[in-house]
This record gives structure tokens, sequence and C-alpha cells, in this order.
């Protein structure tokens, strides 16, 4: 029986590599289990747990060292065994909140999650007697638990929306907390979504980044403006100083959001500023009202840049076709994109008068790439009329050269040829 | 005395120009149906000058530092008058002199003009081929914009490659360990002083060769026309060079030298990157070679095949015995056809590779 034990535990040991030292008991029998109570032992050796040192007892209490089941699962060796769902965050936090015992294994890592956990609505809830929520290892996993900057943890921030959406896409679940269960579906058409799950760019926003991780929570109407302005810093600037926020608060109303949605936020269209049908000004302004015209005039200068841009880009295009040295056009068209990115922003001003003197500036940026563009087009006109005078003045040259050459061994009056001079140099 | 006669005098009473005269005018060349093939060494020294006279244009206004100098050449290209057509006449002509310089090597193969006694100024040609390639290796980099950063860095990685020199060369040439502003200034140097010297004294050489020992006449050709050097032949070059020049001056008004984006050392090598269309079929040869040849690195085996491919280019007038004796040989014939499909087909097979979505 020892023999095989130890059998197994070098195997068990060569599996796993140096992170299980000692004997381990747990590992040894739970590998033998066919039902899913051998699961633990096949993820171990990704654990950020195992990897740092600790061991099964560690958090099921125990004793590994003992060879029979009952010695090594013993209640008065401080066995717990596997805890109930709504004791897990306590269970975690004996560690995780526990700055001292930390610190021995990961200083950096913060020890509030249970705290904030207590404050976000799975926490309340979970306080509350409903057990139905999402507890730690609802994300993080229970065992095989790897760290967030592993790509293959799923609170990975390109893999936390596919975590969140686990129970927030549950249909049967989130019915029974009055929940819908679009918002992954929204998110992932969102700019946002598109920018984090199609295109891999880690800086953009996920669930977590509006609502919290252990805190999560749905923000609050006064709230929002404060979490775009996370990464929309100026356009929250400009908007706080704007006739809106006053409006918004007066009204009760999220900020950002009423004009750009939540979860299903789109690339934002200058179709969306003005009076046209596409235009969420309309939703609030009436016609002839203060807010109406300025949406007007604002939309106005965006569309004068633009006009002016287009045809700067044909134009210079054009010339870049012909071959012609377009860097400094180039260079004029760049700064017209930058104004109209900076006017776009401004329009969270609010104000006609702000904003279009922005435009004014790219729509002379965009007039300058115009007539360098145009230059340089006149410029090649000018080089090919003068290629071909050129040209002219060659062949009138090599015409010339060709009748001086007939005229040369032009066969003289007797009839006959000037007898070529005799052959010079060895053949 | 006219000014003209009493200048004409005042030269003969100093310095023995009659002889010279007398030279000329009794030079001769000769009239056949390869005639055509004549020309081109003339072409080629008429793109030479070109370049010598468009290189000391741009070099008013060019500045040899990484910091400076693909904002130098852009300033030649947009605000200096006339600037865009000296820099597209200077990238063109170094083009078009190493094609020019090719085709007068091979009709001179193929007419076998390097027998006896023109052994040496096949040489002295062959030798200059390579310092035509070397200027436009040196000359490519010196817009330091990325094509020419990562073609010189990939050039540069392949002179590492040659057996025992190849670290010193690259380290000489790139005056580092990798390509950067000390490189830029070692090209500039090596294209505006070195190789210009070491042109113009073996053009030297190679003049007064072809001009002592006359035209080779090929040995298929028995008529025995001929015409005077001096003027029917040399107005007859004249045409030559007037064509190439309205050539030249065509292809640099429709496609002007373009300039691209500035180099930036720590950016990636871009994909597809590819060297200038002369050292294309060496540059494939060195893709396409497979890793281990007879226990030998690949590249190794590639660059000196292609050594000493260049080493029997040299040696052509000697290694070709039969030509020695004035009689053409099948085999002589297959290896120059077979060298000229190589190069021609591995030059194509890369651009095609390079033009490849």
């Amino acid at each position: 029986m020892r023999a095989s034990l130890g059998l197994v535990f070098w195997m068990a040991a060569l599996r796993f590599g140096v992170v299980v030292e000692a004997a381990n008991s747990c590992v040894e029998c739970h590998q033998q289990f066919e039902s899913g109570a051998s699961a633990p032992t096949q993820v171990m050796a990704h654990d950020v747990h195992i990897q740092r040192g600790l061991s099964c007892s560690d958090c099921h209490g125990g004793d590994p060292a003992a060879t029979e089941a009952t010695s090594a699962m013993d209640p008065a060796k401080g066995f717990i065994g596997r805890p109930a769902r709504a004791e897990i965050p306590q269970f975690c936090a004996r560690c995780h909140a526990d700055p001292a015992y930390m610190r021995k294994y990961n200083p950096n890592l913060p020890t509030d999650q249970y705290a904030k956990y207590l404050t976000s609505q799975h926490g309340k809830r979970l306080g509350s007697g409903d057990a139905d929520v999402a507890v730690c290892t609802s994300c993080h996993g229970a065992h095989g638990i790897r760290s967030k900057k592993d790509p293959q943890s799923p609170v990975y921030a390109m893999n936390i929306p596919g975590t969140c959406a686990v129970c927030h896409t549950n249909a049967r679940l989130m019915e029974r907390h009055g929940l819908p269960t679009n918002q992954y579906a929204d998110y992932s058409q969102s700019v946002h979504g598109q920018a984090l799950l199609v295109r891999g760019d880690r800086a953009a926003p996920h669930c977590a980044s509006c609502h919290g991780s252990h805190e999560a929570s749905r923000p609050k109407v006064v709230a929002i403006g404060n979490i775009c302005a996370q990464c929309h810093g100026l356009t929250r600037d400009l908007f706080t100083k704007s006739p809106h926020k006053r409006a918004h608060e007066v009204l009760g109303l999220p900020e950002c959001e009423v004009c750009h949605g939540n979860h299903l936020i789109r690339k934002p269209t200058d179709e969306m500023l003005g009076t046209g049908s596409d235009a969420v000004c309309v939703n609030c302004h009436e016609p002839g009202s203060a807010g109406y015209v300025t949406a007007q005039q604002m939309r106005e200068a965006i569309e004068r840049l633009n006009t002016q841009m287009t045809g700067a880009q044909v134009t210079v295009a054009q010339a870049a076709q012909l071959g012609m040295e377009v860097a400094d056009a180039e260079f004029a068209l760049n700064q017209a994109t930058a104004q109209l990115t900076q006017a776009r922003t401004y329009v969270h001003s609010f104000s006609a008068s702000t904003m279009e003197p922005i435009a004014e500036e790219g729509i002379r940026y965009a007039r300058q790439a115009e007539t360098q563009g145009q230059q340089a087009i006149h410029e090649f006109g000018f080089r090919r009329h003068g290629l071909w005078m050129t040209l002219a003045i060659l062949f009138l040259v090599v015409g010339g050269l060709a009748l001086f050459i007939r005229d040369l061994e032009r066969p003289n009056s007797s009839g006959k040829q000037d007898p070529p001079a005799p052959p010079h140099g060895p053949a | 005395m006219r000014p003209l006669e009493r200048l004409r005098a005042f030269f003969r009473e100093r310095y023995p120009l009659g002889g010279l005269a007398e030279f000329a005018t009794h030079k001769t060349v000769p009239v056949h149906r390869h005639s055509f093939w004549y020309y081109w060494g003339g072409m080629t020294l008429a793109l030479i000058g070109m370049q010598i006279a468009s290189g000391v244009l741009l070099l008013l206004y060019y500045r040899p530092s990484a910091q400076e100098a693909f904002e130098s050449v852009r300033f030649i290209m947009t605000k200096v008058q006339f600037g865009w057509l000296v820099r597209s006449v200077h990238a063109w002509a170094a083009n078009l002199v190493i094609f020019s310089a090719m085709v007068h090597l091979a009709s001179v193969f193929f007419l076998k003009a390097y027998r006896p006694p023109r052994e040496l100024t096949w040489v002295t040609g062959a030798v200059l081929l390579f310092l035509l390639m070397g200027f436009g290796f040196t000359g490519y980099l010196l817009p330091w914009n990325t094509l020419a950063f990562f073609a010189t860095k990939v050039g540069t990685e392949i002179a590492g490659v040659v057996p025992v020199m190849g670290p010193i060369i690259q380290v000489f040439l790139r005056g580092g360990s990798d390509v950067g502003d000390v490189t830029l200034t070692r090209f500039f140097w090596l294209h505006i002083a070195i190789l210009p010297l070491m042109v113009v004294g073996v053009i030297g050489l190679h003049l007064v060769m072809v001009q002592l020992q006359g035209m080779s006449k090929p040995l298929t050709v028995r008529e025995e026309r001929s015409i005077p050097f001096f003027p029917n032949f040399f107005l007859r070059d004249l045409i030559a060079w007037a064509l190439i020049l309205g050539a030249v001056l065509s292809v640099s008004v429709y496609w002007p030298a373009t300039l691209g984006e500035k180099a930036d050392p720590f950016a990636p090598t871009p994909a597809g990157i590819q060297p200038e269309w002369y050292f294309l079929w060496m540059f494939q040869t060195l893709k396409l070679v497979p890793g281990h040849v007879f226990g030998l690195e690949g590249e190794l085996v590639a660059v000196g095949a292609t050594g000493v491919a260049g080493l029997a280019l040299l040696l052509v007038p000697w290694l070709d015995r039969p030509a020695r004796r004035g009689r053409s040989h099948w085999m002589v014939l297959a290896a120059g056809i077979l060298a000229v499909l190589y190069v021609v087909g591995m030059t194509g097979y890369a651009l095609w590779i390079g033009h490849r979505p």
C-alpha cells in the first residue's frame, strides 16, 4: 500500500513539477477519483496559490501528511472541506483581507476586495440571504485560479465581458433578479466592445471599467459623467461648463448616456448632431429654440469643414497620383483632420461660438492643402509642357545631326563615296 | 590671324597636340550588322556624365546626417528650383547607367570583343560595372527613407556572411553593429569621393585602351567597311546621347522619384523589403538557397557562388580559350545565355514576389 501510494505520489510530483514538494495525501487520493472530486488536481498546476507554495490544506485545512483519509480530513486537524457557496467570499477573505498575510506572498495585491464586495450588488444580495449571486469563484474559478494578467484567466481584460456574460445572459437566472440579458450583445456591438473584443485593444473599457469589479454595481445617474470622464476627460470638462450640465441636474438625467446610450455606445457620427432625422439634439430641443439653432449652427460648421476637406483630399490624391511631392499638402490635411477631431469634441461645449472657430481653423488648413494640391497639379502641367519643348529641341538636334552625317557620307560628285580611312588598331 | 587659330597655335607650340589630332583623324570604327552594340558604351559614359552633373547639383543642398538627410532631400524636391528634376534625373540615370553597362557587357561578351589583345579592356569594364553597383548601393541609403534604410540593413547583413572577412566588411560598411548615422556618413563619402575617384580612374584606363586598340570586330564579320571615328562615329554617338537624355527627362517628368517615409531605426523591418533591381537576382538566390548545402551553411554557399561568378566574369578573356585562338565554342555561348537567363529570371521572379498582394 505504502509502495503504491509512493508511486502515485512520485507520479503526481512529476506532473506538478516542483510545486508539490512534501507528501500531499490530498492530491494522491483525489487524483484517483473518477468523479468530479479529481477535477481540482487536474488544474492545480496553473493555480497562482500552488505556484506561490500554498497547498490544498492552506484553504481547506486538514493534514496532507496523513496517509489515511479519515486522519487527513479530520475536523480536529482544522479540516474545513468545501465551503458553502454563501460562505465563499468570507472563506477567501481569511487571507485576501489580511494585509500582513498577503504581504508574505504578493505585497502588491490589494486587500480590500472583500470590503468592496460587500458594497456590490452581488455582496448586498448575498448579505440579504440570496446565495444566487456571483461570489469569488464565479469569476475567478475555484481551483486553477490564474493571475488577472494571464490571458487565459477569466478576469483577463479581454475575457471579462464573457465572464460577466456567463450569468448576465442567463435568462432564467436574470429573470429571478429582474435584470435584462442584452448587455453583452449590446456591448459586443458597441465602439468599446469592438475595440476590446475585435481589435484586441486592452485599453478599451470592459464591464468592470464602468461598473467596478469587486464593488460591481449599477452606476448612479450622477456618477455616469465621472465614469466616462475616466477616458473622455476633455469632453466631460466641456460638458460640465456647458448649459447642459445644469439642465441634466435639474431633470435628473444621466449626462453622457442621454445621447450616447450605455452598453450599446455606437461610434459617434456627425449625423447625431444637428436637426436631421438621426440627430439626438431634436429629442429635447424644439424647432426654433436656442438649442435647436445652436445644433444647426454646429452641424453646419462641421459640414463646411468636411466638404472642404473632401475636396482637398481629392485634389491632393490627384497630385500624388501624378507623382508630385505633396508632403506639405498632406501635412496641412493632417492639421485639418486634427481640427475636425477637436471640433467634434468641442460640440460638447454646446456653444456654437466656442466650437465654430476651431472648425474655421480646420477649413483654413483644408484650403491650404487644396491650394498646394492645385499648385502641384499646375506644376505637373508646366513640367509636361517643358518636357515636350525640350524633346522637340532634342529631336531637332538629332535630325540635324542625322542630316549632317548623311551629307558627310554622301558619295562625291563623281558618284563614289569618299574612301574609308584605313582600319586602325587590331581587329 | 583669327583668335581661334591663335589659340590653337598657342597650344601647339607648347604641347604635342598634333599627334592627338592625327590619331583622332585616322582612328576608324568597323561598320557591320552588329554595329548597333557599339553605342552602348558611349551611352553608359553619357549616363555617368549625367550622374556627375546632377550629383554635383544635389550636393549643393544635400546634408549627410540621419537628422537632416531626409529633410534636405524633401527640400530639394519641393523648394529648390528644378530640384525635383535634378533628383529624378539622378535617380533614373542611376538605374539606367547600370542597365546600359549590363547591356554593354553582355554585347561585348556575345560578340567576343574581349579576345586578345583586349583582355584588360574587358577587366576594366567589368570592374566599372561593380563600381557602378557600388554607387547604387551607397546612393540608395542617402535619402534616409524607410525603404533605403532597411534595404541597406539587409544588404549589409548579406555582406556579413562573406567567410572570414564578412564581419569586418559589415562593421566597416555600417561603422558599428547596426545601420545608423555613421553608416550614412560612410556611404556618403564612398558615394561622392572614393567611388568617383575610382570610377574616373578606371574609365580613363578603359577609354585609353578602347582608343588605342580601336573597336573589335566580331568573329563572324568578314566585311572590311569602316567609318572614321571623328566625326562620323562621334556624331552618331551624339545622337544616341541626345536620345538617352530625352528618355531620362521623359521618365523623370512622368514618373518622378518618390521619397516615401523618413527612416525609423526603431521600427520593425517592413514586410517584403527588397534591394534595388540590379541586386534582386542575388537577393532572391539567397532566399531560395536551402539552409544547408553539402553540410555548409546555405547563405555561405550562395554568397560564395556569387563571388566565384564575379571572379569568373573578370577572367572571361582567359577562361574562353577557344576565343583566344579566334574560334567560337558553343559551351561559352551556352554559359553566357544561361547566365543572362538566370539573372533575368531571378530578377523577374523577385519582382513578381515583391508585387504579389
